[in-house]
């Protein structure tokens, strides 16, 4: 038995895992105010995006944009996270021994860590009186951006399939 | 011609028996089912925050309404012909189904508010475009889209349940 498989069988049996199994309404529940919170990252993840590729908004700075949007990405990461581990806790052989979960958490490292070369090349000016060069690197790194998060949303629904 | 009789007309049609016996493509089509609702939700519940007065208070709703209209209706045909897809592979059986049917009326009721709030509201906008708070009929139109969103939702996942 590997070592994630015992980790499962104990998270399995504690209280909180069999409590969260018994009242079926909790996974549906949870399940929902995930998907939600799904919506408020990518509606303003999308918004963000577009506007650092230059596609939308021109008109407001960067800085405007994120201002907007952060907060809500911000306040709905939390949620993901919390409603997550309610799951992971209720059906934990179901994530824990599921490559797309896996995948999904990798994803979610990645695109995180894309926002860091992402703020480096903003500089809180109208996209284009940024040099040609950084723009480009930006649109690209916010279309990777865009399709790290929709594949994201691909491997959660797959979780139930797998 | 009763509703079965047409959901078992519908269920034997080629594509939507392809899709029932694919062990694939009915978790893309519900992939991207679920990608669109994070958009619609996403999109339409920027406009109601707005119409309650709660955000983007510096935006006319005119222009909030033009900016994010578009993502919605798009989305929102996304997510009713991929819904249909899904629907035709089992309509007999999503018929019976209390969620989904629940899910439908919901999703009714939210467009017979939205309808009626721009034949009726929106049809002045031009008066109130930048008045805080934002006029009453404004703001029930907003709360009771966001309740059936949100409902639309939690019933849509329900339906995986049942």
């Amino acid at each position: 038995m590997t070592d994630i498989t015992r980790l499962c069988n104990w998270i399995a049996g504690t209280n909180a895992s069999i409590l969260i199994k018994d009242e079926t309404w909790i996974i549906p529940a949870v399940q929902s105010i995930h998907i939600l919170a799904i919506a408020a990252v990518m509606a303003s993840i999308a918004m963000l995006n577009l506007r650092l590729a230059g596609l939308i908004g021109r008109e407001q700075s960067v800085q405007q944009m994120a201002h907007r949007f952060l907060p809500w990405t911000r306040r709905a990461l939390p949620v993901l996270l919390v409603t997550g581990i309610i799951m992971i806790t209720g059906e934990p052989a179901r994530e824990l021994l599921n490559r797309f979960f896996w995948a999904k958490m990798s994803m979610v490292v990645i695109v995180v860590s894309l926002t860091i070369p992402m703020q480096h090349l903003l500089e809180d000016k109208p996209f284009g009186a940024l040099p040609v060069a950084k723009r480009g690197t930006l649109r690209a790194l916010a279309l990777i951006s865009l399709a790290l998060w929709l594949s994201i949303v691909f491997c959660g629904r797959w979780i139930a399939y797998a | 011609m009763t509703p079965t009789d047409l959901a078992a007309w519908l269920e034997a049609r080629r594509f939507a028996v392809f899709i029932a016996q694919s062990d694939w493509l009915f978790p893309t089509i519900e992939f991207v089912h679920v990608a669109a609702i994070a958009l619609v939700v996403g999109a339409i519940a920027m406009l109601d925050l707005r119409l309650l007065g709660v955000s983007r208070k510096d935006y006319g709703v005119q222009e909030l309404a033009a900016q994010t209209l578009p993502w919605t209706w798009i989305s929102f045909v996304v997510a009713i012909v991929t819904g249909s897809l899904m629907f035709s592979s089992a309509a007999t059986r999503y018929i019976g189904f209390t969620p989904f049917r629940i899910k439908m009326l919901v999703l009714l009721a939210a467009g017979i508010n939205m309808a009626i709030f721009h034949l009726t509201a929106y049809r002045k906008v031009h008066d109130w475009n930048h008045q805080l708070p934002p006029p009453n009929a404004a703001r029930v139109a907003g709360t009771l889209s966001l309740c059936f969103w949100v409902l639309a939702v939690f019933c849509g996942r329900w339906i995986g349940f049942v």
